[in-house]
């Protein structure tokens, strides 16, 4: 027992170290930063967080940020729900060879597909818009949510389908007040899944936005490679882009905990 | 193989979140000779798993004592109690043959090559595995890897016990009758001290020599199936044991006479006077199979109707009513009463149990 | 009802086309042109494709990219199961510990990067500092190996948790009575583990694996912040490797690389999944 509990302690302290420092590092002052090496800030500053709040470029890249991810966690889900409902109850020509084509998307590296996008969007007229981010992400959000919620959808028997449609039930008002609140942990679960690939995803966010509708990942390259690079403004930039996901993950853990627990059963 | 005793045996659950039955072991007594078939029978949740784990040592006790062979074991630990137990799904090692999982225990004692394959041949040979000797277990069937669970228990020769949590649960019905033999088989040979737990009666009845029925963490009866049959020492008893279960019929006392409630029937003398000098609620037990019948009139017999007829193979379960009294009666497959017919009964008072307040009076 | 597969499918389908199956083919096209800025694409067949094959360039990323995906896998599949098992079964502490497990996972990746750079940087860096005290001269940017074993230690100090919260969930399903009797059968803790615990996490650590290699072989954003993929080449891999070209315009040259280390991909993970599963013989219950 107690083996594990250092084991399990000292693999936490590691896992935090490097955020640890992040944090500090967000609190110090650039000349600490740069010419002394200090555990713990010998002047605590809010500086560089006051910058962030007060810097139009920077709240607008938060801004965009959220935008473009709930965009994509709704549009994902919109589509999705229907297609893993098709996939899970019915049986069509096509459909295995279908559902594996779209997993090898999730596959795919996103470095493949950066030309052609910037080249479609500009073409479709969306580029540098909030949009093009958001369909591009569908490209791996959505093979992995409809697969999330397929499995969920297999949970729930058939005949449940079928009794409300006897019972009267037109399909619509059988998905909404019926379906859908069955499947919930399956939705909560996808929503997850999109907002945190989204939230990160790089490569893609950096090609297909410029200035309106550039994210905070993307902000946060500036400076890198260039002299004098502000350490104490992008460390707290950093921290700042971490607090949602703590938020999202602090919310959902004991989901999460009866999930894990449920396995036993 | 030893003898298993639980003295002043108690057990309380630390609280749950979920408050079902915050029931307890209270003060149990029970011993089990060595080299006895034994069934701990009870509805389920009534304890009998929790025995099972407190003799294995999964379990504290939070008072009372274990006794192997007269010796108290509480303090021991699991692994050195050497008791084998058979859970209600195969708990087998996948990823090894039949033969890997029987030579495990003795491997893991360092026992040398030889003497294992000799002792692990041998035991297969007793449980019929010989041909599945080189299989991987995740192979094989439930029923093929309860006996190899089985197998693994009785492979070490300073077994204990062997502890069989209702372990024809998962098994195909067709598959049970079987298994059931086989373990028979096998504790007899072997002389093997086996503690069985079950709620299904007939497994229990058939496999065991002595049979203790558990409820709600006390011990209701424990005796041999004829006993448990005949004598059942409370309603519950008779009731949990045989198929249908006994006739359970309230009655009073109307001066110095027993009567039935709310029945105009009447006793048979023998029983109506033999219990005159009792008091208390009084209930008499009469099992289907014993109650007589007949489509004619006779003397001293009650009139009833038939309300119902169940055929149930190889003899039919009669629902008899008369007035508010209703009770069943057992009879061979070829009687012909139907709905609606009326049978004249009797109830042999040498076959009727008395209860005074729920328990089995002598008379 | 009556079914309708195809309409359910529609906005999946439509999406994806944008998304996936037009760049995919104009990838493809790319991949048969030679592009030149400002003048018409002239096509030249599979010669891109020859071109990709022989360059020792491409084949050295290529490699570099196997060899981190596989030296990853090697870390974090072991390190991942090994602090599962020292996670807590119940009580409060596991929904604190998944959330602490969780924050790593949840960080942009190029945070990722920023951090360790913070980390790793000559003037400004605890490692730097911390190796020199033990007489190690640590450079991230000039030092290849350096560099190549500091993004590894990225990719694992930012994936492990994934593999634990698989192994985790793993774990919590194998049912207590395999150990109970791996208990009474007098097992060692190892036997146990080798005989109950990894079989049954098979599936788990077989799902883990494959989720693994296919995404740390698009390993990007790290190596971009920390390294710029230097020094030299020693950390330009597969994705890095394929957007460099893309921004120098060699569109031909990208797609038709682009292609390539696409079904590489699918094809390794495809093969990876059919060994594993092959090694567990016909007759799974």
């Amino acid at each position: 027992m107690r083996k594990r509990s250092i084991t399990l302690a000292v693999y936490f302290l590691l896992l935090f170290v490097p955020i640890y420092w992040m944090v500090i590092t967000s609190l110090k002052t650039d000349v600490e930063i740069l010419q002394s090496f200090t555990l713990f800030p010998r002047q605590i500053t809010f500086e560089n967080y006051r910058e962030i709040f007060t810097s139009e470029v920077w709240r607008s890249s938060f801004l965009n940020s959220i935008t473009y991810v709930l965009l994509n966690v709704i549009m994902t889900l919109t589509a999705a729900i229907p297609a893993a409902y098709a996939f899970s109850r019915w049986k069509f020509r096509g459909d295995h060879h279908l559902f594996f084509w779209l997993l090898t998307n999730r596959m795919a590296p996103a470095a493949v597909f950066m030309v052609p996008f910037t080249e479609l969007y500009y073409m479709l007229n969306i580029y540098d818009t909030h949009f093009a981010v958001v369909l591009a992400h569908c490209l791996f959000n959505l093979p992995l949510t409809i697969w999330i919620l397929e499995g969920f959808m297999s949970g729930i028997p058939k005949e449940i389908d079928e009794t409300a449609f006897v019972d009267g039930y037109r399909f619509p008002r059988f998905f909404r007040t019926i379906f859908l609140p069955l499947i919930a942990p399956g939705i909560g679960v996808g929503a997850f899944f999109c907002f945190t690939f989204s939230w990160v995803e790089l490569i893609l966010a950096k090609a297909l936005t410029l200035t309106e509708a550039k994210p905070v990942v993307v902000t946060l390259t500036v400076g890198i490679g260039a002299e004098g690079v502000k350490w104490g403004l992008l460390a707290s930039a950093g921290v700042l882009t971490i607090i949602p996901g703590i938020l999202v993950v602090y919310f959902v853990r004991n989901y999460m905990a009866k999930g894990f627990a449920l396995g036993r059963v | 193989m030893a003898r298993i005793e639980l003295k002043s045996l108690t057990h309380r659950y630390a609280s749950s979140r979920k408050e079902t039955s915050s029931f307890a072991i209270e003060n149990l007594d029970i011993s089990w000779e060595d080299g006895t078939a034994n069934a701990l029978l009870g509805p389920s949740g009534c304890g009998k798993t929790t025995l099972l784990n407190i003799i294995s040592g999964l379990i504290r006790p939070t008072g009372g004592s274990v006794l192997f062979d007269g010796v108290e074991v509480n303090e021991r630990p699991t692994r050195d109690r050497h008791i084998a137990q058979v859970f209600q799904f195969p708990v087998v090692y996948d990823t090894m043959t039949v033969f890997d999982n029987l030579a495990f225990p003795l491997r893991n004692q360092g026992i040398e090559g030889k003497a294992v394959n000799a002792r692990v041949r041998e035991i297969m040979e007793i449980l019929e595995l010989d041909t599945l000797a080189n299989t991987k277990t995740r192979h094989l069937n439930p029923a093929e890897k309860q006996i190899v669970s089985l197998g693994r228990g009785i492979v070490r020769k300073d077994t204990v016990a062997v502890l069989l949590d209702e372990p024809l649960t998962v098994i195909d019905p067709v598959l049970k009758l079987d298994l059931r033999r086989k373990l028979k088989l096998v504790q007899q040979e072997l002389r093997l001290t086996m503690i069985y737990v079950t709620h299904d009666q007939h497994e229990a009845l058939t496999f065991a020599d002595h049979v203790t029925i558990i409820r709600d963490g006390a011990i209701v009866q424990s005796a041999t199936p004829e006993e448990l049959f005949l004598y059942p020492r409370t309603p519950f008893v008779g009731y949990f044991i045989g198929s249908p279960g006994m006739n359970t019929i309230r009655c009073e006392k109307v001066s110095d006479r027993l009567k039935i409630v709310d029945s105009e029937l009447e006793l048979p003398d023998e029983i109506a006077h033999k219990a005159s000098h009792l008091n208390g609620t009084i209930e008499l037990g009469i099992r289907p199979e014993f109650v007589e019948t007949s489509p004619d009139e006779k003397p001293n017999w009650n009139r009833f109707t038939v309300r119902m007829v169940d055929h149930a193979g190889a003899y039919q379960v009669l629902t008899l009513e008369s007035g508010s009294l209703r009770i069943k009666a057992r009879v061979e497959d070829h009687s012909s009463s139907r709905e609606g017919d009326s049978l004249w009964i009797n109830t042999p008072h040498d076959r009727t149990n008395v209860y005074e307040d729920g328990e089995l009076v002598t008379l | 009802m009556r079914q309708r597969p195809w309409l359910f499918l529609l906005p999946t389908l439509v999406l994806m086309s944008i998304s996936a199956f037009i760049p995919l083919i104009a990838v493809i096209n790319y991949s048969l042109h030679t592009i030149f800025a400002g003048s018409t694409p002239d096509f030249v067949g599979l010669q891109n494709y020859a071109d990709v094959m022989g360059d020792a360039q491409f084949r050295g990323a290529l490699l570099r990219q196997l060899t981190f995906s596989l030296l990853a896998l090697l870390v974090e599949i072991p390190l991942g199961v090994g602090i599962a098992l020292c996670l807590p079964r119940k009580g409060g502490a596991v929904g604190l510990s998944l959330v602490l497990l969780g924050i790593p996972l949840l960080i942009p990746y190029n945070v990722v990067g920023i951090v360790w750079r913070l980390f790793t940087q000559s003037d400004i860096g605890v490692i730097p500092r911390i190796l020199s005290v033990i007489g190690y001269d640590y450079n991230v940017s000039l030092n290849s190996t350096d560099a190549f074993l500091t993004i590894l230690l990225v990719d694992v100090w930012h994936w492990t948790p994934l593999v634990v919260l698989l192994a985790y969930a793993g774990l919590q399903a194998i049912p207590q009575t395999f150990y109970q009797a791996a208990e009474v059968d007098g097992a060692s803790a190892w036997k146990t583990f080798r005989y109950v615990t990894l079989p049954k996490l098979r599936s788990v650590l077989t799902l883990g694996l494959l989720i693994r290699f296919m995404d740390s072989f698009k390993v990007y954003s790290e190596p971009l912040l920390l390294t710029g993929g230097g020094p030299g080449n020693a950390t330009t891999f597969m994705s890095l490797f394929v957007a460099r070209k893309a921004e120098a315009y060699e569109l031909g040259y990208a797609g038709a690389s682009s292609i390539i280390y696409l079904y590489v991909v699918i094809v390794m993970s495809y093969l990876l999944f059919q060994f594993i599963n092959r090694s567990q013989e016909r007759g799974r219950p």
